[in-house]
């Protein structure tokens, strides 16, 4: 399952090409100069300390020395043709169509992702947290930033990476062709917990992701149930609010992952399963699943907890 | 022996007997190209020249980035930059003296030019003090107030340590113990003086007139 | 052969009256004290190499350690802090603590005997050079020892470094030994490049030098112009985390990027400054081996030349992942591609010495012929990183791994083995046994390409670099598993080396002075070399002095001093006797002076004080370092001939 190699949109395709040929050329080498090694060596009459050194022979020495300039320009010459393939693919990476693309803001923090999804209307943008949905066959531009230190945008199956740099804004262009889930580690070493700040991919026909995005765009529903309505309630009053936002309720602030759909998503803090009980675990202490994560740690009591989780698995 | 013609003749020439070459002729000390103290130093001035290559490199990288370059407060004064300019340039008269001095192993004439160097160098000292004062930023307001700072600083750490190079040397050559070959440590730090001048122009240039164009 | 050894001795015989004399000015006096204030290069050169092996052996322990936490998912051998800690300092230790020190230490021991001289041109020099590498490598383990290693990757990047992120002192003493590790870095190469242009044997023209020596010419002039960019910026960032500067914020107008371009500018020539002194090594050890000198000694010298020039051109293949700008890149992507060629010539150079010569497939030979292999497939992935488009998918990620491995072992270190191999009789007067050396290179090499070559898959496979762990869905269990058991096989054989090259000092076969009949200087005179290394200076009238000289031509130099420690400064292109030189006697003051270095810079991490008043020491030690004594004046004085 090399990702690199099993390209789901045209960028890493590309690129994905480009391998192909590096590594038929250079295999090629390879052989060629290890065979031409092999023969030097086995072929060689042996010698020891001993034996008197030679001057070799003029003709001798030009004669190998053709082979050697031989050599040399043929190593120009493949080199030359992997100049201009890999100029060639640098070109085609930047030919990518860009009508219709979808617009995403991604901000990187110690060690999630904040992402916002942009629209021509401001009323219709929405954000969401550690993963990115996409529709197949839509380019998508996305902007790079980061909050804190550098980190670096990396999905492999569907192109290469792009630095977040603090300071500057970048963009990277992709196109997913092929539906599914795809992985997308931080690519640039960002402190304690680099290991575990994935990006969860996800492509979808687009129909799904309209679907998607909808059900993304709406507020959290004023829950009904009481123990549900407590966990709102506790969440809201209580620390959670100084740092997540939950759009619907008065919690706003954008220190920590937005949590207003957090239900629907495959993982949490991209180290657990998305579980009640790996949620649980994870507000308790979060320094048992990620050490160094800048979420300190919510000794609840038991029935303040199951009210919390309730509410939070309405956030769908 | 080789019969290449020679682009350095050498001083004295070795002596074939039987096998050997003989070279107990040869001096035991040699100025320029000829010491290695003129090869550790030009090592040491290629080591320098590329750090202050680098930081007039960085200021015009960070002047490229920034949308206000000088930040407030203006470009550096050009009083004591340019007094300090004028007095470091006229410090290469008695610098070349005391090297010509050096090289006719005169020691009244190298004691008095290394004096006068002196003397100037602690005047340039005393007047760089005063360029801190007027560059009319501070190091910790903006990078731009961080980059005057530091091109100014490597300088200055340059110069003072040139400067107390020369004082060791001319109480040395005072105090003693002497031999020929101190008189070539004078010729060298003679030439690493240059280099101090010499160096000063860009970075006065980048300093002083980088934020007014 | 031996009459040509012969002739190179004045006066014929090591009993002659000139031998003990120049022994008596030469040599160290006995005690711990004159031991500390040794300039002798030979010693100096060894202890380089040695403490260089010690930090060595610590970094492998190192990526043991690491090896270890990766060879299964979701372990929790080490955390993060801790694994963070580990991969910064094997980096750092690695790069800066073993690769350059060793590559200068070898040329610290062998370069005055190679050209002919009895020591260094800066022997204090060089003497302060390794007690500030010594010091300044200690402060650092120190700090790791009190959980203040540091943490941010061996390039220390901002601002993860910096004032802000880069919490503690961690990120100060990387800093600090920026500065140590450079500074001596700086101070032996302007030292060699001294000797090398200046203190040659008569007759030994540049055309005649052999090819380690061009080598490590090449490798100290890069040295002189890359490393003070390092020290540069490693100082800026310093200057922002102490002293509140903000070349590195961009919110005061400074820049994250900055940095990579200070770092990377100094960080490519520096692969290099380790990789051309293997070069180096290869090609002094195929000729022996090959009983002819070497093929096309005129492109390998220039193939050195145009490597280290060109690749001052290289370092944006670095950062190509960030948003500089595209066309910029690709002239990148051309340059690195270019540089493979000088290294191809030089390649197909080596193939030619042996496919025309006559082999002897000692030890030395052996670890040649794997390190070219290993080289090779090295120098072909960085082709395939050198382009900007294929770079994109596996820069930072275990790929880069595999190839920077593959370079670094092919072109240096297997080539240093075979240096120690070859030279560890020169140097011991001992031989190391030949069997056990067949076997050490069997598991080095299995070992080496068992850890490495997985590593090329887990980075198409999406694994990045620098990570302390993996979740098990990501399926890297297996190919992690099999890293981690290549690397306990090259444990091994780091094993049997180290046992072999105890055993071999202690109790292996004695070498004479050319055991294996080798055509370059060092092998003319005894081994282990003399405290003055030869008796009589040699003259050369060859490329291949022990091999060959013009009849006729003179053989040694006669008329140096033999009660002071007298040598020969020579002209730079043709190496004509120029001007008699004192080298400078033992001294306690280059140690001193390093000590006081050592304490400044640490001072200042903890004081801006200390920055300021921490330097009078030092330079209170230089000045009396440079003070002349006055016996040694009127001794110099009595003899003295002016030019």
């Amino acid at each position: 399952m090399s990702e690199v190699l099993a390209p789901g949109g045209p960028q890493a395709a590309h690129i994905a090409q480009l391998w192909w040929l590096m590594l038929a050329i250079c295999a090629f080498v390879f052989i060629a100069v290890t065979l031409a090694l092999g023969c030097a060596v086995l072929r060689a009459r042996r010698a020891t300390s001993e034996t008197a050194p030679e001057s070799p022979s003029t003709s001798g020495e030009k004669r190998v020395g053709l082979w050697v300039k031989a050599a040399a320009a043929l190593s120009m010459l493949l080199l030359v043709i992997l100049l201009g393939a890999s100029v060639m693919t640098d070109r085609a990476l930047a030919r990518l169509p860009l009508d219709d693309a979808l617009v995403v803001h991604v901000t990187a923090n110690q060690w999630w992702w904040d992402v916002v999804y942009e629209d021509a209307q401001p009323d219709r943008e929405f954000r969401t947290a550690n993963e990115l949905y996409l529709p197949t066959g839509r380019p998508v531009i996305v902007k790079l930033d980061a909050r804190d230190v550098i980190h670096s945008f990396w999905i492999p199956s569907l192109t290469g990476k792009k630095d977040l740099l603090p300071g500057r804004t970048t963009t990277i262009q992709f196109r997913a062709d092929k539906a599914g889930e795809y992985r997308a580690p931080c690519a640039e070493f960002c402190g304690l917990q680099h290991a575990f700040m994935t990006l969860d991919v996800v492509a979808l026909a687009p129909a799904s992701f309209d679907a998607w995005a909808d059900a993304h765009r709406a507020p959290a529903a004023t829950p009904s149930d009481p123990m549900e309505l407590r966990g709102r309630e506790l969440f809201v009053s209580g620390s959670c609010m100084l740092c997540h936002a939950i759009l619907g309720t008065s919690a706003n602030a954008r220190s920590g992952p937005d949590l207003t759909h957090v239900a629907s998503r495959a993982h949490l803090a991209s180290v657990l399963p998305n579980t009640p009980v790996a949620l649980a675990a994870w507000i308790t202490d979060p320094q048992v699943a990620k050490p160094g994560a800048n979420m300190p740690a919510h000794f609840l009591a038991d029935a303040d907890m199951r009210a919390l989780l309730a509410y939070l698995g309405t956030l769908r | 022996m080789t019969t290449r013609r020679e682009a350095t003749p050498a001083s004295v020439p070795a002596v074939r007997i039987g096998n050997a070459l003989d070279v107990s002729e040869l001096p035991t000390y040699g100025f320029s190209h000829r010491s290695l103290m003129w090869w550790g130093t030009a090592g040491m001035i290629a080591i320098e020249g590329v750090a202050f290559a680098f930081m007039i490199v960085v200021y015009f990288y960070l002047r490229a980035i920034s949308d206000t370059w000088p930040a407030a407060g203006g470009a550096p004064g050009l009083l004591w930059g340019t007094i300090n300019l004028v007095i470091i340039l006229a410090s290469s008269i008695p610098n070349f003296y005391t090297d010509r001095a050096a090289i006719d192993h005169d020691l009244p004439k190298v004691r008095r030019g290394l004096v006068i160097c002196a003397i100037f160098g602690l005047v340039l000292c005393a007047v760089r003090t005063l360029e801190f004062t007027t560059l009319n930023v501070r190091w910790d307001d903006s990078a731009y107030g961080s980059t005057v700072w530091m091109l100014l600083g490597l300088h200055t750490f340059n110069l003072v340590t040139d400067v107390l190079d020369t004082l060791v040397l001319t109480a040395l050559m005072y105090k003693g113990p002497l031999e020929g070959k101190r008189f070539v440590d004078v010729a060298e730090n003679a030439g690493y003086w240059e280099f101090v001048v010499l160096s000063w122009i860009p970075l006065y240039a980048v300093l002083y007139f980088g934020a007014r164009f | 052969m031996s009459t040509d050894l012969e002739a190179l001795r004045d006066g014929g015989g090591w009993d002659s009256v000139v031998a003990p004399l120049l022994d008596r000015t030469w040599r160290d006096k006995p005690g711990f004290i004159a031991w500390l204030c040794t300039v002798d290069h030979k010693a100096i050169g060894r202890r380089f190499v040695f403490t260089a092996a010690l930090f060595f052996f610590a970094a492998g322990v190192m990526g043991g350690l690491m090896r270890h936490q990766l060879a299964e998912p979701d372990n929790s051998l080490l955390g993060p802090d801790f694994y963070n800690q580990l991969f910064t300092m094997h980096g750092t230790t690695m790069m800066f603590l073993f690769a350059v020190p060793m590559m200068q230490g070898m040329s610290v021991y062998l370069i005055p005997l190679m050209v002919g001289t009895r020591n260094t041109a800066f022997p204090r020099m060089a003497a302060c050079s390794y007690w500030i590498y010594l010091f300044g490598g200690l402060t650092l383990f120190i700090a790791f020892a009190f959980n203040t290693g540091a943490d941010a990757g061996w390039f220390a990047y901002v601002p993860l470094a910096g004032p802000q992120y880069g919490i503690g002192r961690r990120a100060d003493f990387w800093n600090m030994l920026v500065n140590f590790t450079e500074a001596t870095g700086l101070m032996v190469a302007v030292d060699i490049a001294t000797v090398i242009l200046k203190m040659r044997a008569p007759g030994m023209s540049l055309q005649r030098m052999p090819l380690f020596v061009w080598a490590s010419l090449v490798t100290s002039i890069m040295i002189i112009f890359a490393m003070p960019t390092v020290m540069f910026g490693a100082n800026l960032v310093q200057m922002d985390r102490s002293a509140g500067t903000h070349f590195f914020n961009p919110a005061e107008g400074g820049d994250v990027l900055l940095w990579q371009h200070l770092f990377w500018f100094f960080g490519h020539p520096e692969v290099y400054f380790i990789f051309i002194p293997g070069l180096g090594f290869v090609s002094e050890i195929i000729p022996t081996f090959a009983r002819r000198p070497m093929f096309g000694y005129d492109a390998v010298v220039l193939s050195m030349i145009a490597t280290g020039f060109l690749s001052f051109g290289l370092w944006v293949h670095h950062m190509f992942a960030t948003n500089l700008p595209e066309l910029g890149k690709s002239f990148f992507t051309a340059m690195s591609f270019m540089i493979a060629i000088p290294t191809a010539v030089q390649m197909f150079c080596w193939i030619a010495t042996l496919w025309t010569g006559r082999l002897n497939l000692r030890s030395p030979l052996l670890f040649v012929l794997g390190g070219f292999i290993v080289l090779l497939i090295g120098g072909l992935t960085g082709v395939m990183v050198g382009s900007v488009p294929l770079d994109l998918q596996v820069h930072d990620t275990y790929f880069v791994v595999a190839h920077l491995h593959y370079v670094l072992i092919g072109g240096a270190l297997f080539p240093l083995m075979a240096a120690f191999y070859y030279w560890f009789p020169k140097v011991t007067g001992r031989l190391m046994n030949e069997r056990i050396a067949r076997w050490q290179f069997a598991l080095f090499f299995i070992g080496v390409n068992a850890t490495f070559f997985p590593m090329h898959e887990l980075g198409l496979n999406g694994m990045p670099r620098r990570i302390y762990t993996y979740a098990v869905e990501t399926g890297w269990g297996t190919l992690n598993m099999a890293a981690t058991i290549g690397a306990f096989i090259v444990d091994l054989s780091m094993l049997m080396f180290v046992i072999d090259a105890v055993r071999s000092f202690l109790r292996g076969q004695r070498a004479g002075a050319n055991p294996w009949g080798a055509s370059t200087l060092e092998w003319s005179t005894s081994s282990p070399p003399p405290p003055f290394n030869f008796i009589a200076l040699p003259v050369v009238s060859s490329r291949d002095p022990v091999w060959s000289r013009n009849e006729g031509a003179p053989t040694h130099v006669s008329g140096l001093q033999t009660s002071t420690r007298e040598g020969l400064v020579t002209t730079v292109l043709d190496a004509i006797p120029d001007v008699r030189y004192e080298y400078p006697a033992p001294t306690i003051w280059p140690l001193v002076a390093a000590a006081f270095i050592i304490l400044w810079l640490v001072w200042s991490i903890f004081s801006l004080q200390g920055a300021l008043w921490g330097m009078i020491p030092p330079a209170i030690a230089f000045i009396a370092w440079f003070w002349p004594r006055r016996d040694e004046t009127a001794q110099g004085a009595a003899v003295e001939k002016r030019p």
